[in-house]
């Protein structure tokens, strides 16, 4: 698999604890595991609230892997590294 | 905490209502759902949940000017609009006008991977921006349950219901959540202990064959409300429940008087014929003319220009107006000029209630001054035997509040013991009239006798009915003389 692939996007809903627990959690996972091989867009749904109807948004934090397909969606703050990682799809695979 | 917070509310005055506008469900809450609250509405599948909760916001857009919004958890956008296109609503035109907002929203458990803590907030975030966007006063939640199906951490779920459900009420919203019947509580997974308000059960059950919709409302906080299970119908304009909080007897008696379309029965009756509003049961065997007397009734309330409703259950509209051509009463003429409306139904195509909802939809929607019920008898094979004479009440009773003048006929069979009508509804008939055959060496004659008439001098013998080709007429027993009027 081509890691260069992975775009990610972490939905949140203002500026919360959570939100910026689990934005700080990925980006340690990403650097440590796909270092130069991907790129997170944050969709702050206060300011855009007409965006969560696209991925079907409704629980908060969500980190949807929109690449490579198909679309993986990781609900929660991303504390346990080895969910996002299997989540993610980046281990278990080999 | 929340709870204190209720009650302070209630208990002053009666709270207010926000009307669904849904036919006769107004009328058993008395006013409608509590206004800027949320309503649970439960029942199993296909017992009508999705459309109360859709007609509720149609109804609040078209006829309340109250916007609503509609988050669907089962239906796509697209599915909903081509389902309730075939009952009489254009969502489409109503979310283009901006008086309805439909989200659909997909949960989709295989897709979701859960770790560590997190909220329901991208719901409320969607909710909040539906409401804005076309400033709605009504809120449907269709059926929230689905997300039990679609996260795992139900401690974290419950905590954000009861978030929303005072969120809800803090946005001033009155709103219907939808949630399917569970086994041991009234939904599979409780939502009644977040929607302490008011709380509304559907059913569709099947009892000889016959189904029957039901309502019933299982509790309504700060407010009185009907507590029968009251039938409902699914019509062609959505939904229609009979309201039988009516059982008081609160109907204004008239003293003006209506012909009964017989010159020689009104001399009977005082001279001048039935009460306007009462109700007048004609018992008698078959063939004994009962049918030619409704129709003879029916025609004299047309010829005043009054709207007549005739309900016949055994036969035809074609075959009654047929019928009633050879005795020289022409009914076609007042169904074309729109005064007559023939309502003919097998009386065993649907149950008993069906038949009290449809009969009050049609008084509802056309609004007649004249009933005929021909004949009352035979209702009584389309339900249990014991519910028939309470069915039978509501029926005369409802009729009888709108001021409309009732004529039923009974098919007795039992002829001259008569006296105790099948079904006993003669109680709650103001004039009884019975019609007999009576043989007479080798002639059957027809008779007719009075056996009361509340409130007014009547005649006391039995008397000659004829039919001719200008109707009935009645003429005294050749031989017997007048003795007691």
């Amino acid at each position: 698999m081509k890691k260069s692939d992975y775009k990610l996007v972490l939905y949140v809903a203002g500026t919360t604890p959570k939100s910026l627990e689990a934005f700080a959690n990925l980006k340690k996972i990403c650097e440590e595991h796909l270092k130069g091989e991907y790129s997170i867009e944050v969709v702050d749904l206060i300011k855009n609230p007409k965006l969560a109807k696209g991925d079907q948004i409704v629980a908060i934090p969500t980190l949807v892997r929109k690449l490579p397909q198909p679309i993986k969606k990781i609900i929660g703050d991303l504390s346990n590294t080895e969910k996002v990682l299997v989540g993610l799809n980046i281990i278990g695979k080999g | 905490m929340a709870k204190s917070k209720k009650f302070t509310g209630s208990a002053v005055s009666e709270l207010p209502k926000c009307p669904t506008g849904i036919q006769g469900l107004d009328e058993v809450t008395f006013g409608g759902l509590p206004k800027g609250r949320p309503t649970l509405i439960c029942g199993g599948p296909g017992c009508g949940k999705t459309l109360l909760a859709m007609e509720f916001l149609c109804r609040g857009a078209l006829e309340y000017n109250e916007p609503g919004v509609f988050i669907a958890f089962e239906e796509r956008e697209k599915d909903l609009e081509e389902n309730f296109a075939s009952l009489g609503f254009d969502l489409k035109s109503l979310v283009r006008r901006k008086k309805l907002y439909i989200d659909y929203i997909y949960i989709e458990r295989s897709e979701i991977e859960e770790t560590g803590e997190y909220d329901l907030e991208g719901l409320f975030v969607r909710l909040d921006s539906a409401i804005n966007s076309v400033g709605a006063k009504r809120v449907v939640l269709d059926t929230i349950e689905a997300l039990f199906s679609g996260f795992s951490n139900e401690s974290i779920l419950r905590a954000e219901l009861r978030r929303l459900f005072r969120w809800l009420k803090d946005k001033g919203v009155t709103a219907i959540i939808t949630g399917e019947k569970g086994e041991a509580l009234l939904t599979k997974h409780g939502l009644e202990e977040y929607v302490a308000d008011c709380v509304i059960a559907l059913d569709h059950r099947v009892n000889n064959q016959i189904a029957t919709r039901r309502l019933k409302i299982i509790k309504y906080r700060g407010s009185r409300h009907g507590t029968n299970e009251f039938p409902f119908l699914i019509g062609e304009n959505g939904i229609s429940v009979f309201p039988m909080t009516s059982l008081l007897l609160t109907s204004n008696a008239s003293s003006v008087r209506i012909s009964s379309g017989i010159r020689s029965l009104d001399a009977m009756l005082g001279d001048k014929g039935y009460y306007r509003g009462s109700t007048i049961l004609v018992s008698g065997s078959a063939g004994s003319g009962k049918t030619t007397f409704g129709a003879q009734f029916v025609d004299s309330a047309c010829r005043n220009g009054e709207r007549a409703l005739y309900m016949a259950f055994e036969e035809s509209e074609e075959q009654l107006v047929r019928n009633m051509k050879s005795v020289g009463i022409n009914l076609k003429k007042w169904v074309d000029k729109g005064l007559l409306e023939i309502a003919s139904n097998r009386a065993t195509l649907c149950g008993l209630e069906m038949h009290l909802v449809m009969a009050h939809k049609s008084v509802k929607e056309f609004k007649p001054k004249v009933v005929v019920i021909d004949p009352i008898t035979t209702l009584t094979g389309a339900g249990v035997e014991g519910e028939a004479k309470a069915m039978m009440a509501r029926l005369l009773d409802f009729l009888k509040i709108e001021g409309i003048t009732v004529l039923a006929n009974d098919l007795s069979l039992i002829g001259d013991k008569g006296e105790a009508t099948e079904i006993g509804i003669s109680s709650l008939c103001d004039t009884w009239i019975r019609l007999t055959m009576e043989t007479q060496g080798y002639r059957r004659t027809r008779r007719i006798s009075i056996l009361k008439s509340r409130g007014m001098k009547h005649a006391h013998e039995t008397k000659d009915l004829l039919i001719t080709d200008k109707g009935l007429e009645i003429k005294d027993i050749p031989g017997v003389r007048e003795e007691n009027t």
